[in-house]
């Protein structure tokens, strides 16, 4: 299996995401610079968190225009699977691949935890198939900007086609399963097609051997299972 | 030609930072507060004498980058000269 992962100044998941992959699947993903224009074939893109270029504007917004994205769009436009993690999620959205806004935590603070998520029963996103859809994944969150936002026709649209995949799920009282105010407790979205799934919290920072949690590894198998058919 | 580009959030979107600010005047008593909008002032020089196409360039900016139109609105001034 193929993996590239994108690298902008700022990204700071990167590495993360890399030893994830490699423990995962054996294989080195390619670590691509965002100044490159072109991508090899690969079975899946991964945008990891970050600040990419310091978040200045708005996060991703920079981003979302490197040299890089064009090869991605095609990526995408070829039924391509992206990943995009935290600042990777917001960067999808601002490129338009993903529908649908982050807006600043409600209460402005920059949330950094534990924090359980439950896949959306009615999801049509593939790159989730082989997860237990009753089972709460234990995964953290690090963000200040990890409010979903749409407005009500698109929020409408985005629940009655299954794109919601993740949702804030905690019963834990210290750690409310709204954190952070998003609409419907959305903590992850796909794509119309599926393919591409954009979510706040790090499935690369539970992985077991020194984490809280090792779900981030459930996860991460469902999505390369799931591309590499 | 200077041009300057207030970015705002639409009407509807959530703005925590804009009601925290909300709260805060509220609580040193300014209590005839009805409303407060926060936002972003951006200014450009472009390279033409042109109103009209001073105006339709920076609008070309705020669509491919500076605002995100699916929650921000933004407003184009020509700064005339002094």
């Amino acid at each position: 299996m193929r993996v590239a992962i994108i690298v902008f100044p700022g990204s700071n998941c990167d590495r993360d995401m890399m030893v994830a992959v490699e423990t995962l699947t054996g294989r080195r993903p390619a670590l691509i610079w965002h100044k490159q224009t072109y991508l090899d074939p690969v079975d899946l893109a991964i945008i990891p968190g970050g600040f990419s270029f310091g978040d200045y504007l708005r996060c991703g917004a920079l981003a979302a225009h490197a040299p890089i994205m064009n090869a991605l769009h095609d990526h995408a436009a070829r039924g391509g699977a992206i990943l995009g993690v935290c600042n990777g999620f917001q960067i999808l959205i601002e490129t338009g691949m993903l529908p649908g806004f982050l807006v600043r935590n409600k209460n402005l603070k920059f949330i950094c935890k534990q924090t359980s998520i439950i896949i959306n029963d009615n999801t049509s996103c593939e790159l989730t198939d082989s997860l237990d859809r009753t089972e709460k994944l234990q995964i953290p969150v690090a963000h200040n900007e990890g409010n979903f936002f749409a407005d009500p026709e698109t929020l409408d649209n985005i629940e009655s086609n299954g794109q919601v995949v993740f949702r804030y799920a905690s019963d834990n009282p210290n750690s409310p399963a709204n954190l952070n105010g998003s609409l419907n407790n959305i903590a992850g979205i796909c794509s119309s097609n599926g393919k591409i799934l954009g979510m706040m919290p790090h499935p690369e920072r539970a992985m077991g051997a020194g984490h809280e949690s090792a779900d981030g590894k459930k996860l991460l198998q469902s999505i390369f299972e799931a591309v590499v058919i | 030609m200077q041009v300057t580009i207030t970015i705002e959030k639409k009407p509807g979107v959530l703005d925590p930072e804009a009601q925290a600010v909300n709260q805060a005047l509220a609580s040193l008593g300014f209590d005839d507060l009805q409303n407060v909008k926060m936002g972003k002032q951006i200014t450009v020089s472009i390279d033409t004498d042109d109103h009209d196409r001073a105006r339709y360039r920076a609008a070309k900016m705020c669509e491919s980058l500076l605002a995100n139109t699916v929650i921000e609105s933004y407003k184009i001034e020509i700064n005339e000269p002094s």
